[in-house]
């Protein structure tokens, strides 16, 4: 479990999170929405600890990062896996040695072990006879798997995704969605999804926490969000005429 | 930076594979630039000093003396130098910053990687050896004086041969390699900085290697004559 308290970032004079308050749970896909420049990626960049903060604690099953020390961070961060808007698959890798590097980094494993867990990752993300490719070989949604892989191969405890699915056409990105949140259930991990994506919210969002300006507006799940009054997550989840019949034929038949 | 490169070490195997990777991109990669300016230059250094040799008094062998004095002074470990700063800082600014770019620094920084000591100290590690291409820079800028010397009709191949052995210093040698162990880490430093601290996206990764190239450039030069006034002045 991953609780966030009072968190506080600004970028200079700019105040970018104003005292955000949560937690994601064990087992549980969690989504961070909001806007473009609502704070996501800062917010998540925080947690990550690539982004040191003024105020608030971020712990990590009870663990408070910034009191860990250097080792102790190390040790903390070899747990997370991530998995970027771009992917950042390392060009100079093929597919087997981006998904072997972890291994590689923080194991003692044989290289014949380290191949097998790659092959069992990668069959599990579905990508067959893709070992020997080049990233720029790929296509986005392979791409996208391979960094899933990755960032999975280490077994590890919290999963971070920031935006996972731009730029796929929305059959590929269903199912990156599906895979993201079947790997939370199958592993138990924690796992914090960045996205502004509609589908992904009614897909798989367990949990979902709504930013607007760096202050968290709203907090609840892809059941409560069709319910709730408040006017920011409504513009915004709503914005579309799809998703405004979506949630009035929703409403009506739970009338 | 520099204090970064050498703490929190990568893991050997892992570091062993990137030390690998960036001799053969940057020492081994550089190889037939240097091979083919060396040698080209040696023979227009050795053509010039003939045709401005007019006086019937110069000795014949000065041509030799001249290219070899030329070559190892200053062409080899400068000049190939400020060369070497266009194509090799050049490629480690552009490589480090497109990495930068496409956040696959962040991707190693998640891991809890120090990502300095992963990007930069294979470079360094790799340029150690930078002395050998400036070596075959000085052998090859002395054959290409032979071969322009004796072909062209300049000069004799034993006159060439008496010219590059005549007055031979070996600090010559020493101040050569000094220099050239000095803008190695002018080399392997200057760019990475460029490229691990740089912001924006493409645009920005072009306008870093051009920063990188001149900067890298002005420090191999300014640091020439500082140690050209140590050593010799």
């Amino acid at each position: 479990m991953i609780k966030v308290n009072d968190l506080h970032k600004s970028f200079g004079e700019t105040h970018v999170l104003k005292g955000i308050t949560t937690a994601f749970e064990k087992g549980k896909t969690s989504l961070v929405i909001g806007q473009s420049g609502s704070g996501k990626t800062v917010f998540l960049k925080c947690l990550l600890g690539l982004y040191n903060y003024e105020e608030g604690t971020i712990a990590y099953d009870g663990k408070i990062f910034s009191q860990l020390s250097t080792d102790q961070r190390r040790e903390m961060r070899a747990k997370i896996g991530m998995v970027f808007q771009g992917s950042a698959l390392f060009d100079s890798m093929t597919i087997e040695e981006n998904v072997m590097f972890p291994l590689r980094m923080f194991t003692k494993q044989s290289h014949s072990e380290m191949e097998d867990r790659v092959n069992t990752v990668l069959k599990r993300v579905k990508l067959k006879d893709a070992h020997h490719k080049m990233p720029s070989e790929a296509s986005g949604g392979m791409q996208k798997r391979v960094a899933i892989a990755r960032a999975i191969v280490n077994n590890p405890k919290y999963l971070f995704c920031d935006e996972p699915n731009s730029g796929l056409d929305p059959k590929t990105a269903i199912v990156i969605d599906n895979l993201i949140h079947e790997i939370t259930e199958e592993f138990n991990i924690t796992t914090v999804i960045n996205s502004h994506d509609m589908n992904s919210v009614m897909e798989i969002g367990e949990k979902i926490v709504f930013l607007k300006d760096g202050v968290k507006a709203w907090e609840g799940s892809n059941k409560t969000i069709f319910q709730t009054d408040n006017e920011a997550v409504t513009n915004f989840v709503y914005s579309s005429n799809l998703f405004k019949k979506v949630r009035r034929m929703y409403l009506e038949e739970h009338d | 930076m520099i204090k970064d490169t050498f703490r929190k070490a990568t893991k050997w195997s892992v570091m062993k594979s990137l030390i690998l990777k960036d001799i053969d991109d940057l020492v081994i990669g550089s190889m037939g630039i240097v091979a083919f300016i060396s040698f080209f230059v040696g023979g227009v250094v050795a053509i010039q000093t003939s045709l401005n040799m007019t006086n019937p008094f110069i000795p014949k062998y000065l041509v030799g003396f001249a290219t070899r004095q030329s070559i190892i002074l200053e062409f080899a470990p400068t000049f190939i130098s400020i060369i070497m700063a266009g194509k090799v800082g050049s490629f480690i600014t552009s490589s480090i910053g497109t990495m930068r770019v496409t956040e696959q620094i962040d991707a190693l920084e998640v891991m809890g990687i120090n990502t300095i000591n992963y990007l930069v100290f294979p470079k360094f590690v790799a340029l150690t050896l930078y002395p050998f291409i400036i070596s075959i820079a000085m052998f090859l800028g002395i054959l290409g004086g032979l071969a322009a010397c004796v072909y062209g009709g300049y000069g004799t191949y034993a006159d060439y041969i008496e010219g590059i052995q005549i007055d031979f210093i070996p600090f010559h040698m020493a101040y050569a390699f000094i220099k050239t162990m000095v803008f190695a880490f002018i080399l392997a430093t200057i760019p990475s900085f460029y490229g691990y601290y740089m912001e924006g996206g493409a645009l920005e990764v072009g306008k870093a290697s051009t920063t990188s190239f001149v900067w890298t450039s002005v420090i191999i030069i300014l640091s020439n004559y500082l140690l050209t006034s140590l050593m010799l002045g």
